[in-house]
């Protein structure tokens, strides 16, 4: 008898219907509200991981790592700004609110990015004393909220970013939740402390190519010609968006992935809209040659860059600069381990830490609770990026000396193989081991 | 008085010479001829000074303005007083859309009507409007009171934080979380003074105040249709 049992099948989970996706609907069911959280797409997408450099041989000469030198500096804005910033390394802070990041943060990122000769950017909410006083160059965000903006910190400004997307909500705007709404961050805003902060997602006083046009003067007129002037957008549809930045007059265009962090944002948003960073370089590099503005007019692409490779690869697909956010946040030690504890009491763990807007970050970092900020050192986390920063650019220049380049800004395509069709489709580079790509001119697919 | 032909001189040329006014400049009579709708006239002053316009303007007019008077002798384009932080803009003629967009302070004055989406997010900024307002005026409006002594048209404050708009004649419809008030003796006075400051004639008691019924200010998902 006891060998008569029905063999049963082994549980099977549904490759639909995995845990997340149940957890998901559990959530939803539970709440009524959708997801709210910070970071970028946590999917896997094609990315520059998909690519790699041939390095050099007989047909290249490298350089040698030691003693030739590899330049990483970048001249932004040359165009029409009579003060350009002048950069030593490509890799600069991207724009990051401060109401998402607490004060000392935001001095830490200054910090950082000032001992390794490279620029910080302010955010939604306006700039701050802390992050004016510790950056040598600091960049205003010109943002559809308009919170903070005032004509005063526009002039102190050493560069002007106009923000028309961010890679993580291309057509989104955003919103700050209550509970980060401190006093600081409420008078700052000229709205009531404790209240859901919304920020629109057009800007309120022009839309189109023309207009923008139009705003750029009336900017360069405040600020007398002399700061250069970016506009950010999202990687939606970069060879258009590229072509009409530079029509309106832009100095620089900071194109932004789908990976890119953001410090709030519907989840669905962040995994289901935009496009891959790997996807939007080649594009807006081409929209920058058709007009004859490549170099001219600098290309700035962020979303998910983490390491000197990254910065090469951009590099060598025609970028003349990087920006990286949520890097710089790990660097300053968010989501360290060390924190393992708290981290699990919020339900989650490090390394998956993503609800910066609700204000507990354990690490003291994208919070506006002053006893949460008391843990966070900006001198050490401003040390921390620092280092960061240097390695970033030593990796990347020992990858350049390799390719044969005396300068980042001379890696190139054809430094670069493809790992998979679909990075070398959007990467426009051979797949490795042939000479084809897909859509490959002359080629008939 | 200063005199300065734009047609001549060039934009460039005079914001520069407006801009280089101090606040202790004795020149503080200002003249610009032949505008001719140009855009991003007399943008970005600091300064105690009065600037005439002899003519219409384009796009952001007077856009940041700090301390300065600056009048329009015509109508203004788009933009016109965006974001200005203090001083006074009066528009003797009619005033395109986004008036006096996220306005921290000071006082526009508009003698005709003003188009569309008038004090959009303004945190602070005072409107004052002879004639009647465009559809979606004082969007997200924060902080600040918009006067209109005509009608307002469509989804008048919608999703209005703090900021006030008092409306003499109709309203065609009010935007969402915009609710009619009560208008108590502190409001009639803080009108009576706004009219006087426009040089407007007219009784406070005439006008219906409007602003946030506040149930959007926190996110609740039974109101999600609103938002
Ligand atoms: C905490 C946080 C706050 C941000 N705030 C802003 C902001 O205020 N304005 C903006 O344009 N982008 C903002 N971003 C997006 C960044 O500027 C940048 O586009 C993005 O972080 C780049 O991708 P990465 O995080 O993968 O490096 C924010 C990102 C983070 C992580």
């Amino acid at each position: 008898m006891s060998n008569n049992k029905i063999p049963t099948t082994t549980p099977r989970q549904s490759a639909t219907f995995t845990q997340d996706v149940n957890s998901d609907i559990r959530r939803a069911a539970a709440t009524g509200i959708y997801d709210i959280r910070g970071g970028g797409a946590k999917r896997k997408v094609p990315s520059f991981d998909d690519l790699l450099f041939m390095g050099a041989s007989i047909s290249r000469y490298p350089l040698e790592g030691y003693r030739e030198k590899c330049d990483t500096n970048v001249t932004i804005g040359g165009l029409n700004a009579s003060n350009p910033i002048e950069l030593d390394i490509p890799i600069t802070i991207a724009g990051m609110s401060f109401g998402a990041l607490s004060g000392p943060a935001k001095e830490a990122l200054g910090r950082g990015a000032s001992m390794a000769g490279t620029s910080t950017t302010t955010g939604d909410g306006g700039m701050t004393p802390e992050e004016r006083g510790h950056s040598d160059k600091l960049v205003y965000q010109y943002l559809p909220s308009r919170y903070g903006m005032n004509p005063d910190d526009l002039r102190k400004a050493d560069a002007i970013e106009i923000v028309v997307g961010q890679g993580a909500k291309p057509g989104g705007g955003g919103m700050l939740l209550g509970q980060k709404i401190s006093d600081r961050v409420a008078d700052m805003r000229n709205l009531p402390k404790g209240i859901d902060q919304r920020s629109a997602c057009r800007h309120p006083d022009w839309t189109g190519p023309d207009d923008l046009e139009i705003k750029i003067l009336e900017l360069r007129e405040i600020t007398g010609w002399k700061v250069p002037i970016y506009v950010k957008v999202a990687g939606a549809r970069p060879y258009y968006d590229t072509t009409l930045a530079i029509k309106a007059g832009a100095d620089a265009v900071v194109l932004d992935g789908m990976q890119g962090g953001t410090a709030a944002t519907q989840d669905v948003f962040i995994e289901h809209v935009g496009q891959p960073t790997l996807a939007i370089v080649r594009p807006a590099v081409q929209a920058l040659q058709d007009l004859g503005m490549h170099r001219k007019v600098q290309l700035i692409l962020s979303g998910g860059i983490r390491s000197g490779a990254d910065v090469a690869k951009a590099m060598a697909l025609g970028a003349d600069a990087v920006a990286i956010g949520t890097a710089a946040l790990i660097a300053l030690g968010d989501n360290d381990p060390k924190w393992e504890k708290e981290y699990n009491e919020l339900g989650t763990t490090a390394g998956a830490y993503d609800d910066w807007h609700e204000g507990q970050d354990p690490a003291g970092i994208t919070t506006q609770d002053p006893e949460l900020m008391k843990r966070f050192d900006p001198i050490e986390g401003g040390r921390r990026l620092k280092n960061y920063l240097k390695v970033m650019t030593l990796e990347a220049q020992t990858i350049a000396r390799a390719c044969g380049k005396n300068h980042l800004h001379n890696l190139e395509p054809e430094d670069l193989v493809a790992l998979t069709m679909e990075a070398a489709a959007m990467a426009k580079v051979p797949l490795a081991g042939t000479d084809w790509y897909p859509g490959k001119p002359g080629t008939g697919f | 008085m200063q005199t300065i032909d734009l047609s001549d001189v060039g934009l460039r040329e005079t914001n520069k010479t407006l801009h280089a006014q101090a606040a202790d400049t004795n020149q503080t009579q200002w003249e610009i001829i032949n505008p001719r709708g140009s855009h991003a006239i007399a943008c970005g002053l600091d300064a105690p000074i009065e600037v005439t316009v002899k003519g219409s303007t384009g796009y952001y007019c007077a856009g940041m303005n700090q301390q300065a008077t600056v009048n329009i002798r015509g109508s203004a384009g788009p933009g016109t007083g965006e974001n200005i932080m203090s001083g006074k803009i009066v528009i003797e003629g009619d005033a395109s859309q986004y008036l006096g967009a996220t306005g921290h302070g000071g006082l526009i004055v508009v003698k005709g009507n003003a188009s569309s989406r008038c004090g959009i997010s303004m945190k602070g900024v005072n409107i004052v409007v002879q004639g009647n307002i465009g559809h979606m005026s004082a969007f997200m409006g924060q902080s600040g009171n918009l006067v209109v002594c005509g009608d307002a048209g469509d989804a008048l404050g919608d999703s209005c934080y703090e900021a006030q708009f008092f409306v003499r004649g109709s309203v065609k419809s009010l935007g969402a979380d915009c609710e009619k008030k009560e208008m108590r003796d502190e409001h009639l006075t803080l009108l009576q003074g706004l009219l006087d400051e426009a040089g407007i004639d007219a009784d406070p008691k005439d006008f219906t105040r409007y602003g946030s019924a506040r149930n959007l200010y926190n996110f609740d998902v039974d109101n999600a249709g609103a938002y």
